[in-house]
């Protein structure tokens, strides 16, 4: 982790009514890595997404993305801020009463001046990189969960952009469609080399995919350690954590032991 | 402490919708400054809104104009025969229409027609995460959701009020002269006598307030389900926060309509 961060955050707080959900975050992502936020379901995961997005303020700390608190800057500067982001939603959240194509897209006729000849060629392109040809005029509901998955990564990834967010990119799916996501996923971040923060429950399959883990429990991030340091940390949490989920590997470890 | 549990919660309520207040009138503001910011719209998105808020709405407003200048007509000329004052029909019906009864009854037919879908839409993409896309794709939800709606209720509420009116006149007209047998050149004489232009523009006035009142009060409501007090999450979420658009935009409506006629009066 030598080169400087291009998002942090520092002691993020925030409480809903009594429940205290985050209770000082820190995380730092890092250019072109692949940075995994993992936890039980219901630590607040996805809210550490929402913070980074600027969708959810902070009651305390910065979120500092491209050197910039998010909180503390005008909307404008945001709206630049964001324009390099993509985001994959655990829903998809795609538009329901649009078609496959007008999804994918409307971020190019809404922040690009590309004619409709040129929005065309680059849909098609990216409906071909999701293996989605022949969905173009297909509407949402008419998708199986994987498809929808595909299409809003192709929403997420059609203008390019610096930094991608995956909100439980598996979740609802099964083992093969999740595998598929991920060879997706692979291919994706292979052939456009995006920097990718990922949220997800799926251990360990998301670690073979991640330069980065970091493990969110009790509303803290208990540590961010490259996946080998990560599954041998000593750290009592983590090692819990990884005995749980991946539990047989060390049991077997110590009995061998 | 009971007693002081009855005054937290009493402050607890006020501060929700002290709360509330300022965020939609925040919301109002950003909505009306997003309107003149550039880009500017595709003429499409405008013309679809007009044709969901008041092109779909054109039946029900002259099932609504036709029943309520029938029973004007009706009333107006059982109440004016007592003093023998039929031949003032006319003006009562057109009056009645053009100053109260057409912007009023447009708005809340509106509110139940369009207004609760537009809340309802706007709740659901919030609640499915598409406001928060819109956002995340740097595309501003207020500008490219909502500012359509707007223009095309303030378009659309004159010109269903107009319909309103012409057809409760026609409809008083119809009672009142064919039915009843009040003289046709009274009843036509009586109304271009009586109704004057300041008539008109407080009609006017009052459709381009309710206008923006139904579009806002509805699209706020749905823009900010996930703040409702109750809980503003799924099918029953969505259906609350609709309840309660309708119901306070029905109340605003007449609350707004005193307020407006007694500046103008």
């Amino acid at each position: 982790m030598n080169s400087e961060p291009i998002i942090q955050l520092i002691d993020v707080k925030k409480r809903f009514g009594s429940q205290n959900v985050l209770k000082g975050i820190n995380l730092s992502i890092y250019e072109g890595k692949t940075t995994v936020v993992v936890g039980a379901s219901g630590q607040g995961k996805s809210l550490i997404i929402k913070h980074i997005l600027g969708l959810v303020k902070p009651d305390s700390g910065k979120v500092i993305v491209y050197g910039k608190d998010i909180n503390k800057i005008r909307k404008k500067e945001l709206k630049e801020i964001r324009s390099n982001f993509g985001v994959l939603f655990q829903n998809a959240a795609l538009f329901d009463s649009m078609t496959v194509f007008d999804n994918v897209a409307l971020p190019l006729r809404e922040r690009t001046k590309a004619n409709e000849e040129e929005v065309k060629k680059i849909v098609d392109e990216k409906l071909d990189l999701m293996e989605l040809e022949g969905s173009d005029d297909k509407y949402p509901a008419q998708l199986s969960g994987g498809m929808r998955k595909r299409v809003g990564l192709a929403r997420a990834l059609v203008l390019n952009p610096k930094i991608v967010f995956f909100d439980e990119p598996t979740t609802g799916l099964d083992v093969a469609l999740s595998n598929e996501m991920y060879r997706v996923f692979y291919r994706t971040q292979t052939r456009l080399g995006y920097t990718a923060v990922i949220v997800s429950h799926d251990v360990p399959k998301i670690l073979k995919l991640a330069d980065y883990v970091a493990l969110m429990h009790n509303g803290v991030i208990q540590d961010c350690l490259p996946p080998e340091d990560f599954q041998t940390s000593d750290n009592p949490v983590i090692r819990e954590f990884v005995q749980k989920t991946m539990g047989y590997i060390y049991e077997s470890e110590e009995v061998e032991g | 402490m009971p007693i002081l549990r009855i005054f937290e919660r009493i402050g607890d309520i006020t501060l929700y919708y002290i709360n509330q207040a300022g965020r939609m009138s925040i919301f109002l503001f950003h909505v009306i400054v997003s309107i003149f910011k550039p880009p500017y719209y595709k003429i499409f998105d405008i013309t679809k809104q007009i044709y969901i808020i008041g092109t779909l709405s054109i039946f029900v407003i002259i099932f609504t104009g036709a029943f309520t200048g029938m029973v004007l007509g009706l009333q107006g000329y059982n109440t004016l025969r007592k003093f023998s004052s039929e031949g003032l029909l006319g003006s009562a019906v057109a009056l009645s229409l053009i100053r109260e009864l057409g912007p009023v009854l447009t708005a809340l037919m509106v509110t139940g027609r369009a207004g609760s879908a537009i809340c309802a839409e706007i709740g659901i993409m919030r609640n499915t995460e598409q406001i928060d896309a819109l956002e995340c794709m740097a595309i501003d939800p207020h500008k490219y959701i909502l500012a359509p709606k707007f223009i095309a209720s303030i378009i659309s509420m004159p010109l269903l009020v107009a319909i309103f009116d012409v057809i409760g006149i026609m409809s008083g007209y119809l009672i009142g002269v064919k039915l009843l047998g009040v003289n046709e050149g009274s009843f036509f004489s009586s109304m271009y006598k009586n109704v004057e232009f300041i008539d008109v523009y407080m009609g006017l006035i009052k459709s381009f307030c309710f206008g923006l009142l139904v579009v806002w009060i509805c699209s706020a409501k749905g823009y900010y389900v996930h703040m409702e007090r109750k809980g503003g999450f799924g099918a029953e979420g969505v259906s609350r926060v609709t309840t309660s658009a309708v119901v306070l935009s029905s109340v605003l409506i007449l609350v707004f309509d005193y307020f407006i006629t007694s500046i103008l009066i």
